[in-house]
């Protein structure tokens, strides 16, 4: 296997070796036949020259550009990073040297050029509210340029949660009026990597999927790739087995925290997340929150900033004895007022009671 | 709606206005029950021991002589049910967790193999109750949309509940929300419905075994 | 000729307590009671389940004293009560229940179903659903003083009879008297050795003891019925006649229901205490007993065995001393299954036995008492309570049972060694 990657990769010091195997790890993660391991690393070590590569247009919207952070400095040298070197990222504010009317100009050359070919990624929500007035460039609200850029797409990758679900700006009471892409762009194929932000490996493997077959991954009912999203936090983390067995700790310094046992009651939302991390981990693999003895925060649900509170166990609920009192008033009033007229009906009854007589046995 | 949003709301809202509901029905009921009133009996008592009203509330638990040979299910299932409703409800580490978080008060859990299988027990139970509803004509005869309609609410938390720590035919989230959801359905229905026996069975033990007790006989 | 649904509906009205509310809310189906009633496990007809034949005053409490029963009614959920119904209802509020208790006893919530059918029967009889058999008893009792029309001249003919066959005095309308003795019908006409026994035993106590002209008669066919008004109208007689002689403790017969309407229900038929005690004749000669007062010679050496009053037992609390009683002058007693405080009911208590078209279902129920019976297979049968006795006695003779039944008063007396004889000696 040969190509102007390998070579990349070498000089950054990365063997053929490494990259078979991370190509392999990838499909494998992917739940993809072994055989695709191979398919891939032959299509991105195959990268054509830089102007037959594909294109990629890269939209910021209401973002904190921690996506991106995610992706470029996960860690070095990067195997997550050389899909960059497999792609044309011809528009990506934060990385492009151009600014300004050069930046825009990229970006009109290259939907020009690949025009229905390109893959917009997208990271941020896109705001309605003033007419999208919250966030706005070069003059041109988000909506507006969405609209516009999506047009001429192949297929659109909406990075993290607020692009996917609307994410923090949507919480309630989401002044901004934020939505996600799938709010408003119908008629394109749309894959969310929820997650705030997502995992390399995660956009890494849905790019070189999509490079590598032309086509996007197998979705659950959120648009999320099944093959990284098909099961919850809980159900793969190493802590399991202490919710199993009853073991929790109860505050973050206690012996239970100390002895690794389950972060349930300290609000873990693993139960209801979906999301890879238990496996795939963080930082290369270093780490991830539960091992690093924080609950997961379920980033990668809908509206996950509005589910409860994050250290708030899940089967606690927010306030519910909060109409409690009132509740006891009424009900108590309401059974106060039964109770006389009840009595009056009664008493009615008795100081009406006509004393029997034999005769009065007949009807 | 999706998952989330629905957990969400049956673990906040929803679950605000059924326990709301649940203290208002509750409190109502029982005044509307008890407000009516009974007469002083007049006849001179006669006190033995070990009957009272006290007694009886103890004492129905168990089955009188021959009755269990003469409707097993009713008991065996009975019990079974009821026993096993208890273990899962207070026994389950994230129940006393939630009633940790209301009352403050917590005490030790199972583990959840155990509650899986009390879980499972306690539905074979209801299933075998439900039957015996179906098969024997008294409990047919008596039987009104009330008695189906009492059984599914609270077969379904269970269930739900069970198939939720099992992933089974629904991803968890929203068969938890579901779980939540069907004892909020419990919750609201429960002092309208039979199953406010809960509370009104220790009221009617005291009254049969008062009135006994000042006869003389220890029921 | 006043009754009427709208009366039945509002005296309903005024007997739904708190007792009835809380047992109506508590009900879950399970039909257990079914299971206690010899009326259902002995034609396996589900409509007999006790907590069935309350059904139509389940339905007013729900729509007269229940926001949501209201509601239901209002909505047509809930039909009103007819008098139709009522009168549907008269074969199971009446003869197929003997307010017997044992479905009062098994109850797993608890509910005190026969308290609630002495209610219901209160709102039954004033909507004019009586049976015919009960009404005539209770026409009976008020006008000529006794459910069987037997009038003082007989009580009188009677007392001679006995005065002359034991050479005892009957003492009738004597004041201050430590106990006054109450007849039933049924002893006056056919078991007159019940007073001859008394005599006898109340000779060798050594008390004082008179009968009441105004007041003779303890049975309480308004209790039976269910109308309170009519019951208040025999038991005041009685109150009256204790009060006038200033008897200590008024002695109800061997008859189960007239124990209940004068011991239990008395007190709040009048509507004050009483000032005298009232005491089943087996609780008075259990005390004897207790005392030495009672002393009897000789055995009883067939198998016997004893067959407990509902109203005596387990609605009345007394179930040892009729059994020291049977040891005391039996050889060979032996225990029914079921005996004591689950006993079965003969299936002719509560005024069921006063009711003619009941007559079939008794006898069909009274196959309870004979696979009892059958168990320990006894030579003679006691029991304290004529009505019973005769009831019994229907029974025994329809399964060609050959079961004499006595009475344990009876049975007591003929132990008790005849004083003028030894003392003559």
């Amino acid at each position: 296997m040969q190509g102007p990657l390998i070579e990349t990769l070498a000089r950054q010091g990365v063997t053929r070796r490494t990259f078979m195997k991370f190509c392999a790890t990838l499909a494998s993660a992917m739940a993809l036949p072994p055989s695709a391991g191979r398919a891939m690393a032959e299509a991105m070590a195959a990268a054509p020259a830089a102007s037959k590569r594909p294109s990629v247009i890269w939209l910021p919207f209401q973002e904190c550009t921690g996506c991106t952070e995610s992706i470029t400095r996960s860690h070095s040298p990067t195997l997550e990073g050389l899909i960059f070197d497999v792609i044309s990222l011809d528009y990506q504010e934060t990385l492009m040297a151009a600014a300004g009317h050069q930046a825009e100009e990229a970006l009109h050359a290259a939907m020009a050029a690949n025009d229905g070919k390109y893959l917009l990624i997208v990271d941020g929500s896109i705001p309605l509210g003033l007419d999208g007035a919250y966030s706005c460039i070069a003059g041109k609200s988000n909506l507006e340029t969405l609209k516009e850029v999506a047009k001429g797409a192949a297929a659109i990758v909406a990075m993290g949660s607020c692009a996917a679900y609307g994410g923090l700006p949507h919480a309630n009471p989401n002044p901004t009026g934020a939505v996600s892409v799938s709010d408003i762009i119908k008629d394109k194929p749309i894959i969310n990597i929820p997650g705030c932000p997502p995992i390399p490996t995660v956009i890494t493997g849905v790019l070189a999927h999509f490079l590598t077959f032309g086509s996007l991954p197998e979705l659950d009912k959120h648009g999320r790739p099944k093959a990284f999203y098909g099961e919850t936090i809980h159900d793969r983390c190493y802590r399991r087995p202490f919710y199993d067995q009853g073991k929790f700790a109860k505050t973050f310094d206690d012996q239970g925290a100390r002895n690794g046992w389950c972060l349930f009651e300290l609000g873990c939302k693993g139960p209801v997340t979906y999301n890879a991390c238990a496996t795939v981990k963080w930082n290369g693999g270093t780490s991830w929150p539960v091992e690093s003895g924080h609950g997961c925060l379920g980033c990668s649900e809908p509206d996950f900033w509005d589910a409860g509170g994050f250290y708030k166990a899940l089967s606690m609920p927010a306030d519910p004895l909060k109409l409690a009192a009132k509740a006891a008033v009424v009900g108590a009033a309401a059974g106060v007022a039964v109770s006389f007229v009840n009595r009056g009906k009664k008493s009615a009854a008795k100081s009406a009671h006509e004393t029997t007589t034999l005769a009065d046995l007949e009807k | 709606m999706n998952e989330i949003q629905l957990l969400t709301w049956v673990r906040g809202d929803g679950l605000d206005y059924a326990v709301g509901i649940f203290l208002l029905g509750v409190i109502w009921r029982l005044f509307e029950i008890y407000s009516l009133g009974r007469k002083k009996d007049l006849s001179a008592s006669r006190s033995v021991a070990g009957a009272s009203g006290w007694h009886t509330i103890f004492r129905r638990s168990l089955p009188p002589a021959g009755m269990v040979k003469k409707s097993p299910v009713s008991y065996i299932g009975g019990y079974t049910f009821h026993i096993g409703l208890a273990i899962v409800v207070f026994l389950f580490a994230p129940h006393i967790l939630l009633i940790q978080s209301l009352t403050g008060l917590s005490w030790p859990g199972l583990p959840s193999q155990f509650i899986d299988l009390a879980a499972v027990v306690t539905m074979a139970a209801m299933v075998v109750v439900l039957a015996d509803r179906i098969n024997k004509p008294v409990k047919r005869y008596l039987s009104t949309f009330g008695d189906w309609f009492t059984w599914t609410v609270t077969f379904l938390p269970v269930l739900t509940g069970w198939m939720a720590v099992q992933h089974l035919l629904l991803p968890y989230t929203t068969m938890l929300a579901l779980h939540i959801l069907s004892v909020e359905v419990l919750l609201v229905v429960l002092p309208f419905t039979k199953l406010f026996h809960a509370f009104t069975l220790f009221g009617s033990r005291w009254y049969n075994g008062t009135v006994n007790g000042h006869k003389g006989v220890a029921v | 000729m006043s009754a009427s649904l709208e009366k039945g509906v509002r005296v309903l009205k005024e007997v739904i307590d708190a007792p009835i509310a809380s047992y109506f809310s508590s009900c879950v189906h399970c039909g257990l009671c079914a299971e206690a009633c010899l009326f259902y496990t002995e034609t396996g007809d589900p409509k007999y389940t006790p907590i069935h034949k309350l059904e139509p005053m389940r339905r007013l409490y729900e729509q007269e004293y229940t926001l949501l029963g209201r509601l239901k009614k209002m909505v047509g959920l809930s039909k009103p009560v007819t008098d139709a119904e009522l009168g549907e209802w008269q074969e199971l509020v009446y003869n197929s229940c003997t307010l017997c208790g044992r479905c009062s006893a098994v109850c797993p919530v608890g509910n005190d179903i026969v308290y609630m059918v002495r209610k219901f029967r209160e709102g039954m009889s004033a909507s004019g659903n009586a049976p015919d058999g009960i009404k005539g008893a209770a026409n009976r009792t008020i006008t000529i003083g006794s459910p069987m029309g037997v009038k003082l001249p007989a009580v009188k003919a009677q007392m001679k009879h006995v005065e002359e066959d034991y050479g005892i005095p009957i003492p009738l309308d004597a004041e201050g008297t430590e106990y006054m003795v109450m007849l039933s019908s049924m002893e006056i006409i056919n078991f007159p050795e019940y007073l001859g026994a008394i005599a006898k035993i109340m000779k060798q106590a050594g008390k004082t003891w008179t009968l009441c002209s105004t007041a003779f008669e303890a049975t309480n066919a308004g209790m039976q019925i269910g109308n309170s008004d009519l019951a208040r109208v025999i038991v005041s007689r009685i109150v009256e006649g204790a009060e006038k002689l200033k008897v200590k403790t008024v002695i109800s017969p061997e008859c189960g229901h007239a124990y209940t309407a004068l011991r239990w229900e008395g007190a709040n038929l009048v509507g004050r205490p009483f000032t005298f005690q009232v005491k089943h004749i087996i609780e008075v000669l259990g005390e004897f007993q207790e005392q030495g007062l009672l002393k009897t010679e000789g055995f009883e050496t067939d198998k016997l065995t004893f067959h407990d009053p509902c109203q005596l037992a387990r609605r009345g609390g007394v179930i040892e001393p009729q059994r020291k009683l049977m040891k005391m002058v039996a050889q060979n007693f032996v225990e029914m299954p079921d005996a004591g405080y689950m006993n079965w009911c003969c299936g002719g208590g509560g005024g069921a036995s006063a009711i003619e078209e009941g007559e079939e279902l008794r006898l069909e129920a009274f196959k309870k008492k004979k696979s009892q019976l059958d168990a320990v297979k006894p030579d003679r049968l006691v029991t304290a309570c004529a009505n019973c006795r005769i009831v019994l006695e229907e029974g025994l003779e329809h399964y060609q049972m050959d079961i004499p039944v006595i009475g344990l008063t009876e049975m007591i007396a003929e132990h008790i060694p005849d004083q003028t004889q030894s003392e003559g000696a």
